[in-house]
């Protein structure tokens, strides 16, 4: 068992348990804590799946900053008795049903499916070419075709045939649409002890 | 036994079941909404995976996966500010007691 087998099982295995602790634990604030090592898990994942850039961004924007904001959602509605509200044994027992049979059906899928055709990413086992970070950032600028493999054609020719596509609209329209959310989210959460005053 | 394609799928399965159970089973509106981060925590691991061991989508794995976070940043900041208003007017965030459009 090399490395990459071992850190797949152990980081695979806490990430699963984790998971499953933040579905099973009765109290939100320790389903805060285990969905914090989930979060962690799956950011390691990424960096075994060769996405470094991406594990970082999962480990700042998910661990960092989704997850403050649920503790302080926590926090601000921690009230006593809200903290552990209790869900009937029976609706307990029809989730888990459905879950296990959607979780056969998904593996079931699964394993009937023959991957073979693929020929994996070979770009990243070699770490002097490897450059997630530098090809998401082009292909998100338009710079380079997402098809183009190794190092980008800066140079490329005016009007030759690009055959890949770049994401620099769903880029921009995911900046909007970031910007108007938070804007948003900022006025629903917002004191509204104000305007009563001046009524 | 080489790790490959199924083992991640595989992986990513569990995750989403159990975001599902999680999002069937809290009557915390906070614990539903660690549910939907935990599905699409396992659609993210789904998209890297297909990103590692399928050379066409090396790079569209990647930017979904950012897609996806990003959504789910901007997801989690609105759901908060929504269990905040629900609070701020029921003084719960039991989605039970969320009933005023029941017909």
């Amino acid at each position: 068992m090399d490395l990459a087998e071992f850190l797949f099982w152990t980081v695979g295995a806490l990430t699963c348990l984790s998971a499953v602790m933040v579905a099973a634990a009765q109290s939100i604030v320790r389903a805060a804590v285990w969905l914090l090592f989930t979060l962690a898990g799956v950011s390691g994942l990424y960096f075994l799946l060769g996405a470094d850039f991406l594990g970082a961004v999962q480990l700042i924007v998910y661990v960092g900053g989704i997850l403050i904001l649920v503790i302080f959602g926590v926090m601000l509605t921690a009230q006593g008795p809200l903290t552990s509200i209790k869900t009937p044994a029976g609706e307990w027992a029809i989730s888990l049903v459905v879950g296990f049979l959607m979780l056969g059906l998904l593996v079931a899928c699964i394993l009937a499916t023959s991957f073979d055709t693929f020929k994996p990413t070979t770009i990243i086992d070699d770490p002097a070419r490897a450059r997630t970070a530098t090809d998401l950032g082009l292909v998100l600028v338009g710079v380079k075709d997402s098809q183009v493999q190794g190092p980008a054609d800066l140079n490329q020719v005016p009007g030759r045939q690009r055959e890949g596509i770049t994401y620099v609209f769903p880029f921009e329209i995911l900046s909007v649409h970031l910007v108007v959310v938070l804007i948003g989210a900022a006025y629903l959460a917002r004191a509204k002890r104000r305007r009563k005053e001046q009524a | 036994m080489n790790i490959g394609l199924t083992h991640y799928l595989i992986l990513g399965a569990v995750l989403f079941v159990t975001g599902l159970v999680c999002m069937a089973s809290k009557r915390n509106a906070i614990g539903v909404l660690m549910g939907v981060e935990l599905v699409l925590n396992a659609a993210n691991i789904n998209f890297l995976a297909f990103a590692r061991y399928n050379q066409t989508f090396a790079i569209e794995g990647m930017v979904f996966t950012l897609f996806v976070i990003v959504m789910a940043a901007a997801e989690a900041a609105i759901a908060l500010a929504i269990v905040l208003n629900f609070y701020n007017n029921h003084v719960s965030v039991d989605v039970d007691a969320a009933e005023e459009l029941r017909g």
